[in-house]
C-alpha cells in the first residue's frame, strides 16, 4: 500500500503525543477528583440540589 | 428596582422582530421560486412562523412589566415559562412518537398498513418515529430539565430575556420542519441526521443560542461550585453542536431546492455519519439524561449522590471514551480494520464509566431502599438506571466483532436500542416529568401516585414483551442468515426469515402498545395534576413568581 506522508505524520503524532496528552489530562482529573483535602468541597457540592430555596 | 421605570421595547425585541420580518420576506421569495411544492410548503411554514414570532414578541411586550427583576426578596426570580412549555411539548411529542412507533410495528406485522401510499410507507414513517421520540420527546425533556436544573443549582435566573423562549420555540419549529419533511420525502438519508440543509442551518442557530443561554446562566451563578448535572448538560450541548456541524457539511443544490450533497463521500462519509450517530447516543441520549439522574434521583430520594468523586470520574471517563466508539457500527465494511478494532476496544472500555455511573445512581438509594416500595416515581427512575446498566453491558458485547457478525443488521439491534430507549431514556424522562410538573405548577405531588404505579407496571411489562421478542427474532434471524446446507448453499431465503419472525413482530407491537397505554395514563395524570386546585404546602417550594 502506498503511504501518504501527511497521513503518516499526523497519525503517528496522534498515536504518540496525542495519546500522551489525553492520558495526562485524564490523570489530572483523577488526581483532582481523589485529592483528600477536597472532601469538604465535594460534600458541599453533593448537597447543592438538596439545599435550595 | 426603584419602583417607576418607563416601559420600552428592548434592543432584543426590536432586533429579533426585524430579523424575523426579514426571514418572512425572504421565505416568501424562496417559496415563490421553489423547485418543488414540498420545498415551497416548508418555505411558507418558515414565513408563517416568523410572522407569528413578531406577533408573539409584540403581545409579550404589552403583557410584560417594565422590568423583570433578577431576584425577588433576595430569592432568584426563576424563569419557568420556557420550562413549562418544553415539558408539555415533551408530553405531546412523546405520545405522537410512541403512536407512530406502534403504527410502524403494525406495518411490519401486517404490511397492508402501509396503505400503498408514499406518505405512510414504512420508509418515511420510521425516521418520523425515531426523530419524534429522540429529538422531539427526548429533546424537549432535556430542554426543560436543563433550564430548570441550571437555574436551581446556580441559584440564578435563566440568562437572556427572549433567548430562552427562542430556544424552546425554535427547537420545536425545527421538529415540525423535520417531521413534515420526512412525510413529504425530504431527507438526507442519514440515520438520525435526516433533516436537510435548511432545517440543519435553522437548528444550528437555535442550538448556539441554547449554548449561550446555558453558559450565560452558569456565568452569573450565585453558587460557586458548578453542580455535576450541569457538566453533563454542558457536554451534551457542546458535543451535539460539534456533531451536528461535522455530519451536515452539505452544500445545497440551490437555495430554491431542498436537496444538498455532503462534501465528502464513500467510507469517509460513513465514518463521520457513525461518529455522529454513536455520539448522538452517547451525548444526547446518555450525557443529557445522566444529568437528569444526578439531579432528580438525589432530589426525589432526598439524599445526596452516593459519591461526588465518582461522579467526576464518571463524567470525564465517559467524555474521553464515547467519542471513539462510533466505528463499531461499521464492522466488516470498507472501513480500515484498525479503525474497526479501535471502535470495538473503546466500546468495551466504555463499560467501566457506564457502570460507574449506574452504581453511583443506584447507591444513592442506600439506606432508602424502602422508598422504592412506596414511591413509584423514584422506582421508575431507579429502574431506568438498572436498564442503563443492562443496555451498556449489552452494547459493548455487541460491539465485539465476532458477536457483531451475528447481531448486526438483525432485530437484536432493535431490541438493544429499545431496552436503552424505553427502559433507560424514557423511564428517567417520565420520572423527571412526574417530579417537575408539581414543582413547576406549585402542587404538593402528582394527582395520583396510584396511576403512576399503573403506568410503571403496564409499560414495564410492555418493555419486557418488546425486548424479549426482538432478542429472539434477532438471534434467530442472524442464525438463519448464516445457516448453510451440506452442499454449501444458504439454507434459508430472506422471505423465510421474515415468516419465522412474524409472531415475534406481533409480540413487539403488543409491547409497544402497552408502552403507549402507560404514557397515555401519564398524560392524564399530568393533566389532572396541573388542573388540581390544591397548592403546594408552605415552604416546600418557592412561591409562584410574578410574570409567570
Amino acid at each position: 500500500m502506498e503511504g501518504n506522508p501527511t497521513f503518516d505524520m499526523l497519525s503517528s503524532f496522534a498515536a504518540s503525543w496525542g495519546m500522551a496528552y489525553f492520558a495526562l489530562i485524564f490523570l489530572m482529573v483523577m488526581v483532582y477528583a481523589l485529592w483528600p483535602s477536597k472532601r469538604d468541597l465535594f460534600d458541599h457540592a453533593a448537597r447543592i440540589p438538596l439545599s435550595e430555596d | 428596582m426603584n419602583g417607576i421605570t418607563e416601559k420600552k421595547l428592548s434592543f432584543g425585541e426590536l432586533g429579533l422582530s426585524f430579523v424575523l420580518a426579514l426571514v418572512a420576506v425572504g421565505a416568501i421569495f424562496v417559496a415563490a421560486k421553489a423547485w418543488t411544492p414540498e420545498f415551497a410548503f416548508h418555505a411558507y411554514l418558515f414565513a408563517a412562523a416568523a410572522i407569528a414570532g413578531v406577533f408573539a414578541i409584540g403581545n409579550r411586550y404589552f403583557a410584560r412589566p417594565a422590568q423583570t427583576p433578577q431576584e425577588i426578596d433576595g430569592k432568584p426570580n426563576y424563569n419557568f415559562g420556557p420550562v413549562k412549555f418544553a415539558t408539555l411539548a415533551a408530553l405531546f411529542w412523546g405520545i405522537a412518537g410512541f403512536t407512530v412507533g406502534l403504527y410502524i410495528a403494525l406495518e411490519l406485522s401486517w404490511p397492508i398498513f402501509n396503505l400503498d401510499l408514499p406518505w405512510t410507507s414504512f420508509g418515511r414513517l420510521r425516521p418520523l418515529h425515531t426523530s419524534a421520540v429522540i429529538f422531539a420527546f427526548g429533546g424537549n425533556v432535556l430542554l426543560a430539565t436543563s433550564f430548570y436544573v441550571v437555574q436551581r443549582t446556580c441559584r440564578a435566573r435563566l440568562a437572556g430575556d427572549l433567548a430562552p423562549w427562542f430556544v424552546v420555540l425554535g427547537y420545536n419549529f425545527f421538529i415540525v420542519i423535520a417531521g413534515t419533511g420526512y412525510l413529504l420525502g425530504i431527507t438526507q438519508g442519514k440515520e438520525y441526521a435526516e433533516p436537510e440543509w435548511y432545517s440543519d442551518s435553522w437548528l444550528t442557530i437555535v442550538w448556539v443560542t441554547y449554548l449561550l443561554v446555558f453558559l450565560g446562566t452558569l456565568w452569573k451563578r450565585k453558587e460557586p461550585h458548578i453542580y455535576v448535572a450541569n457538566w453533563f448538560y454542558l457536554a451534551f450541548i457542546v458535543t451535539v453542536a460539534v456533531l451536528h456541524l461535522g455530519n451536515n457539511a452539505a452544500i445545497p443544490v440551490s437555495i430554491f431546492s431542498s436537496k444538498s450533497y455532503i462534501v465528502w463521500s464513500g467510507v469517509q462519509d460513513a465514518m463521520i455519519q457513525w461518529w455522529y450517530g454513536h455520539n448522538a447516543v452517547g451525548f444526547f441520549l446518555t450525557a443529557g439524561f445522566l444529568a437528569i439522574v444526578y439531579y432528580f434521583i438525589p432530589k426525589r430520594a432526598d439524599r445526596p449522590v452516593y459519591s461526588y468523586r465518582l461522579s467526576i470520574i464518571h463524567f470525564w471517563a465517559l467524555i474521553f471514551m464515547y467519542i471513539w466508539a462510533g466505528p463499531h457500527h461499521l464492522h466488516y465494511t470498507a472501513l480500515p480494520d484498525w479503525a474497526q478494532t479501535l471502535g470495538m476496544t473503546f466500546s468495551i472500555m466504555l463499560w467501566m464509566p457506564s457502570w460507574g455511573g449506574m452504581i453511583n445512581g443506584l447507591m444513592t438509594l442506600s439506606g432508602a431502599w424502602d422508598k422504592l416500595r412506596t414511591d413509584p416515581v423514584l422506582r421508575m427512575m431507579v429502574v431506568s438506571v438498572a436498564f442503563y446498566g443492562m443496555a451498556t453491558f449489552e452494547g459493548p458485547m455487541m460491539s465485539i466483532k465476532s458477536v457483531n457478525s451475528l447481531s448486526h443488521y438483525t432485530d437484536w439491534g432493535i431490541g438493544h436500542v429499545h431496552s436503552g430507549a424505553l427502559g433507560w431514556v424514557a423511564y428517567v424522562s417520565f420520572g423527571a416529568i412526574y417530579c417537575l410538573v408539581p414543582w413547576l405548577w406549585n402542587k404538593r405531588e402528582v394527582y395520583s401516585l396510584k396511576l403512576v404505579n399503573w403506568h410503571f407496571w403496564v409499560s414495564t411489562i410492555g418493555i419486557v414483551f418488546y425486548i424479549s421478542a426482538m432478542w429472539v427474532a434477532g438471534i434467530m434471524q442472524g442464525l438463519m442468515w448464516r445457516a448453510y446446507t451440506a452442499l454449501g448453499f444458504l439454507e434459508y431465503s430472506f422471505v423465510e426469515t421474515s415468516e419465522a419472525m412474524h409472531p415475534m413482530y406481533i409480540i413487539r407491537a403488543l409491547g409497544g402498545g402497552m408502552f403507549l397505554i402507560g404514557a397515555i395514563i401519564m398524560v392524564y395524570n399530568i393533566y389532572m395534576t396541573i388542573r388540581s386546585p390544591e397548592p403546594a404546602a408552605l415552604g416546600t417550594r418557592a412561591a409562584l413568581v410574578p410574570g409567570e
